[in-house]
């Protein structure tokens, strides 16, 4: 187990020290939650006042759940564009020559993402701060909060890591990233499930991502909701792509002969 | 002037056969803004609601976001297959030759131009069978087609800036996200009359990508209104001047050193 936890360790350090020397790699993580909550809560205030809309924490602290969750899955998204990458420059092929425990690779990965996120969860929350967003929530409700947000961040990496460790290449990319984007915005995104019509309204209401969006929000306004279906969901996705990268590690040991 | 239209249309067929050969870049960039559009004209339909909101219907009033972020993709592949030819040596090549480099300027936009037709008429059509209706009529929608198809030249052009001035295609990728930010900080959400915030408001109205879209807006929802069209055109233009502008200039500096 030591061991295992070594591994981890010691790749995750390689794994910031390159994204801290290499800012294009750093920036497009931290860019894209930015962005998306300026626009967001900016340009779309006004939906607040749509009849029916009720969320007592405001439009930016609502927006701002939807962007925190956004950043968390596609930071362990992009961690998978890592790997992929690590094994066309043959770096992953030597790492798992030299190493014990191999899922140690997958821990070391997931910590590296969880790490990363954080710095873009860190600026995102000052900036949301600076937009005057609302906290109703107590500290215990804001770690929830968080905690809600890791738990995808978990589930987005070893997504993207099981596609990257059975196709080896980062022409992977897209089918790592385009059901993550789907699953995101196929949530109530916008305004509440309760407004949503039709077939978004079906889709959102079957997506496991649309309870962790209105726990997350409840966590932010201080008005508990579906907490416990969310960190089902939550703690599920990472079970379920747990299993999908460790056979995706497997996969790869077996290419690698 | 002969040779020059003749040496233009040799670079443009070469970037748009590059461009449709590339199958994996095409799909990606005609399907994702479909994708948006499908679930930004039901996840937003609630601003319908909205007093003051100008149609019923959201899809209406978003699709014109959808030949905008094509016109963005093709400007991406526009502005990767340049760097490419400057970072395998084509461009220094090519240096060598007689060509004039407004040919290769104007040829090198070729594929981005036909990426944005290709586009043009994947998003027209769905939309049209979507339930998409034109207030303006079948003349209008031939004129917004003609605006997607200037809109996809004018961000070829800022591509092409971006690879000559930086002769990477990683650095044209990662000034990728500047651009769309563009498109987010404009009125592709909302009318900027119904934006309550004053600060994203301003940087909407002073966002030219904000008059592109109600240019096309204006042809679904409203009719023809000259202001919007007048200002949409103007703004497609001026970029369109300006990235050749800047294109040629950085050109001339990149060959001169080869």
């Amino acid at each position: 187990m030591t061991s295992r936890w070594k591994v981890a360790g010691a790749l995750a350090y390689r794994q910031m020290t390159v994204l801290i020397k290499n800012p294009a790699l750093f920036l497009p993580p931290m860019l894209f939650p930015l962005m998306s909550f300026l626009a967001f809560a900016g340009g779309l205030s006004r939906l607040s006042q749509v009849p029916g809309f009720h969320y007592e924490g405001g439009y930016t602290s609502f927006v701002f759940v939807f962007v925190l969750l956004q950043s968390a899955a596609f930071s362990g998204v992009f961690m998978g564009f890592n790997v992929a990458r690590d094994f066309e420059t043959g770096f992953a092929r030597r790492l798992m020559i030299a190493v014990s425990h191999r899922t140690g690779l997958i821990l070391g990965y997931a910590l590296s993402a969880l790490l990363r996120w954080a710095t873009v969860a860190i600026v995102l929350t000052i900036v949301a701060i600076v937009a005057r967003m609302k906290i109703g929530g107590n500290g215990v409700d804001i770690v929830g909060l968080y905690t809600l947000a890791a738990t995808l961040n978990f589930a987005g990496v070893l997504w993207s890591a099981g596609i990257a460790l059975r196709m080896r290449s980062t022409q992977g990319a897209p089918l790592m990233q385009t059901p993550v984007f789907l699953a995101l915005f196929l949530a109530p995104v916008y305004v509440p499930l309760a407004l949503l019509q039709g077939w978004i309204h079906a889709v959102a209401t079957a997506n496991p991502i649309t309870y962790l969006l209105e726990a997350g929000r409840g966590f932010l306004s201080g008005n508990h909701d579906v907490v416990l279906l969310a960190f089902a969901c939550g703690v599920g996705l990472g079970a379920l792509f747990l299993v999908w990268a460790v056979l995706g590690l497997r996969r790869a040991e077996r290419a690698a002969g | 002037m002969i040779g020059t239209v003749a040496q233009v249309l040799e670079i443009a067929r070469r970037s748009v056969v590059r461009t449709l050969r590339q199958p994996a870049q095409i799909i990606p960039n005609v399907t994702f803004p479909l994708l948006l559009l499908a679930i930004n004209s039901n996840g937003l339909r609630a601003a319908t609601h909205l007093p003051g909101f100008p149609t019923n219907s959201f899809l209406d009033f978003f699709i014109p976001v959808a030949f905008i972020q094509g016109a963005l993709f093709a400007s991406g592949t526009a502005g990767v297959d340049l760097a490419r030819d400057i970072d395998n040596g084509f461009l220094n090549r090519l240096a060598l030759t007689p060509l004039r480099r407004v040919a290769l300027l104007l040829g090198q936009l070729g594929g981005a131009v036909a990426l944005g037709t290709i586009q043009a008429i994947v998003y027209l059509g769905v939309g049209i069978l979507a339930g998409v209706r034109f207030e303006s009529g079948v003349a209008g929608a031939v004129l917004l087609f003609v605006l997607a198809v200037l809109l996809s030249l004018g961000f070829g052009t800022l591509g092409i800036l971006l690879a000559l001035k930086t002769g990477s295609g990683e650095a044209v990728q990662s000034a990728f996200p500047l651009l769309f930010f563009l498109l987010f900080l404009s009125s592709m959400n909302l009318p900027r009359n119904l934006i309550s915030i004053d600060w994203f408001r301003d940087l909407a109205t002073a966002n030219p990508v904000s008059y592109m879209i109600e240019a096309m807006r204006s042809l679904v929802i409203t009719g023809w209104d000259t202001q919007a069209l007048a200002l949409g055109f103007l703004f497609t233009i001026l970029m369109i001047v300006l990235g050749l502008v800047g294109s040629a200039r950085l050109l001339k500096t990149r060959m001169a050193r080869t």
